[in-house]
């Protein structure tokens, strides 16, 4: 497959949360703010690339009866690497994340790539798909982070813009789900151009 | 008491899906009809109230007297995933009316993050092992009630002239967000 595109597949193509609909829990969940939805997609991105390595080295040891049980506990131990980093060096991330950290486990994007990508290809190519779909994941919590902090709090990365109080509605439960309908509508138009 | 402030702050104040966001992914995709919505419901009830019960004893019996409450996430995945298992199995022996009721979605639980979020949170608040086998029945009847609350929206907006940006997904998800906006009217109530 030609990498560039392997690479770019993630952003908008095949984009996890905008197109393929996988990992929504943490896409809702920890997006109050545009911070916050870049922690959580940079923390994810580490786990899918780290399992994508993985996984991709050993697809050719594994039998392929208990290849799911290995690929959780590959995706497990990292996740829980990430979890006592986090922990250790950005308590207050952490603390905002909160249960969605040892979530990642579950997260059917993350054994989505280990099952449909690496464990079919190349390290290399394992490497870049991680990579890019990572950063696609990332992308999207990013943009929905800060579309729910612009309208909920009239801020962007914590940086406040107008001096009022912005649609409380969309920091809150029901925003998370409004505002992503809207934005997979978006994503729905750029893809069909 | 209580377990009564438990089972209605699970249910209604903070419902498992549409407050906590934890098993989004069958939410949007086994609400295309009630029926299956209900069985995925019955699925989730019984599983997760085992899982909380054995992740609980693990939890209490291994993981802090021998101090190794950082293996927790890949204990608790794995006793999940092989519970799933061992419950489909017995079913088909023991049931197999049930078993053929449940069909893809006892599988399918392994990767229900609602599983593993309650398991954990048990133990994050601290509850003694009744209180958390209440709050995970709780849980999963909340689970159950908003899952079919959605399948009855989906099945109403088959017959309804959508916008057509709007079609499939986004509109399920608007839909799904007034929703959640009806039960905030819930929160103050415990």
């Amino acid at each position: 497959m030609d990498q560039a595109k392997n690479f770019t597949k993630g952003f908008i193509r095949e984009n996890p949360v905008f197109i393929l609909m996988l990992g929504l829990c943490p896409a809702l969940g920890t997006t109050t703010s545009a911070f916050n939805g870049m922690g959580m997609g940079l923390a994810t991105m580490f786990v899918v690339l780290m399992s994508n390595i993985v996984v991709s080295l050993i697809k050719n040891f594994v039998p392929n009866k208990v290849r799911i049980p290995c690929y959780i506990v590959i995706i497990a131990s990292f996740v829980t690497i990430v979890d006592l980093v986090m922990a250790g060096f950005m308590p207050a991330l952490h603390e905002q994340l909160g249960l969605f950290i040892p979530l990642i486990v579950v997260n059917c994007f993350v054994l989505g790539r280990a099952e449909a990508f690496a464990s079919k290809n190349t390290l290399l190519s394992s490497v870049i798909d991680g990579t890019g779909m990572g950063l696609g994941f990332t992308l999207a919590l990013t943009l929905l982070g800060a579309s729910r902090e612009i309208l909920g709090s009239n801020a962007i990365f914590g940086l406040q813009f107008i001096q009022a109080d912005g649609m409380l509605v969309f920091i809150l439960a029901p925003g998370a789900f409004i505002a992503l309908g809207y934005l997979i509508a978006l994503a729905n138009r750029l893809n069909k151009q | 008491m209580e377990y009564i402030v438990i089972v209605l702050s699970a249910i209604l104040v903070n419902n498992i899906v549409l407050a906590q966001f934890l098993g989004l992914c069958p939410f949007f995709g086994v609400s295309g009809k009630i029926s299956t919505a209900a069985g995925m419901g019955g699925a989730v009830l019984f599983v997760m109230t085992v899982a909380a019960v054995v992740t609980y004893m693990i939890s209490h019996y291994i993981l802090i007297p021998f101090d190794l409450i950082y293996l927790r996430t890949i204990t608790y995945i794995l006793v999940i995933s092989s519970l799933v298992q061992m419950v489909e199995i017995i079913l088909k022996k023991v049931s197999p009316p049930l078993y053929q009721a449940l069909g893809i979605f006892l599988p399918l639980m392994t990767t229900n993050c609602a599983i593993l979020g309650v398991a954990i949170l048990v133990i994050q608040n601290e509850y003694t092992l009744m209180s958390g086998v209440v709050f995970a029945v709780a849980h999963s009847i909340g689970f159950t009630l908003a899952l079919v609350i959605l399948a009855g929206i989906r099945e109403q907006l088959e017959l309804v002239n959508v916008p057509e940006g709007m079609k499939g997904n986004p509109i399920i998800l608007v839909a799904a967000g007034l929703l959640a906006l009806a039960f905030m009217g819930f929160a103050g109530i415990v």
